[in-house]
């Protein structure tokens, strides 16, 4: 219980700094990685500022032994970049650069229940459980 | 063309809004002890179990739940789509499919990855950086 409240105290955390960065916003993504006239870089300072928690933060807490609510740390160790990182980053990278939305924003963003966020959210959901069904299958 | 919104450059907000990301990632693996990576989280609630799904839909809850309170609160806040929405929709299934494949998105390579110098990670970036930045160029100026 106390694991599942504070997931959802994170998950809260992670959607209001979505949100007061305006990345829930598509446009301000977009103006981002359109580097034109208009060009918005506020996506650099979320970026540069997450890190900036983040980096020393995750050092701090990896030298802490164990997590408080598990019994270890459950942290990537593969160093490998094999075919499927290259091709999936650059897969997600375009689907990011047309629509504007990764999965964090769009799912924010769905509390608006504006149609085409809506549409978004559910296709983005089906190419998930679309690489799972490929992976499952392949691994048979 | 010039019929895209333009949005202000808010360096302020974007390191505040950014503070909080990171500080979600910091506390979920204190807690936890998971890497806070939003599209492993949505994909891992749809197909894992018990305890393994449970966290993840607490944590997509508290999400929502942070949109919900700028709507109770702040009156909501702007989310202007760009393109149609034949173009979401492939946007859409590559967003997911592609985080997938690559193993993490903006969030779990983009942000932990490169907290914690992962070298999967900084080539992670470095391709969906410049994959969306040729993308956006291409649609808006071709």
């Amino acid at each position: 219980m106390k694991a599942l409240v504070t997931s959802l105290f994170c998950g809260l955390l992670f959607g209001l700094g979505l949100i007061i960065s305006g990345m829930s916003n598509p446009a301000r993504v977009l103006n981002f990685l359109d580097w034109s006239a208009n060009w918005d870089a506020t996506l650099a300072f979320v970026m540069g500022g997450a890190i900036a928690i983040a980096a020393p933060g995750i050092y701090w807490v990896r030298k802490q032994g164990s997590p408080l609510f598990a019994d270890k740390f459950d942290i990537p160790t593969s160093t490998t970049v094999d075919k499927k990182l290259i091709f999936g980053a650059a897969i997600f990278g375009i689907g990011w650069g047309i629509g504007g939305f990764c999965p964090g924003p769009g799912l924010v963003a769905v509390a608006t229940l504006q149609s085409d966020v809506i549409i978004f959210v559910i296709a983005m959901l089906a190419g998930m459980l679309i690489h799972h069904w490929f992976q499952s299958k392949s691994s048979d | 063309m010039d019929n895209w919104t333009t949005t202000p450059f808010e360096p302020w907000a974007g390191l505040a809004g950014g503070i909080l990301i990171g500080a979600s990632v910091v506390l979920l693996l204190l807690t936890l002890g998971r890497i806070a990576g939003i599209s492993g989280i949505s994909a891992g609630a749809m197909t894992k179990q018990g305890f393994e799904r449970h966290w993840r839909l607490a944590f997509l809850a508290g999400i929502i739940l942070a949109a919900i309170m700028y709507f109770v609160f702040w009156g909501g806040f702007p989310v202007e789509t760009q393109v149609g929405p034949g173009w979401l929709i492939i946007a859409g299934l590559m967003v997911g499919f592609g985080s997938r494949l690559g193993s993490g998105c903006t969030s779990g390579h983009g942000v932990a990855g490169l907290s914690r110098l992962s070298k999967r990670s900084i080539v992670a970036t470095l391709i969906f950086m410049s994959a969306a930045v040729v993308t956006t160029n291409l649609i808006r100026h071709l």
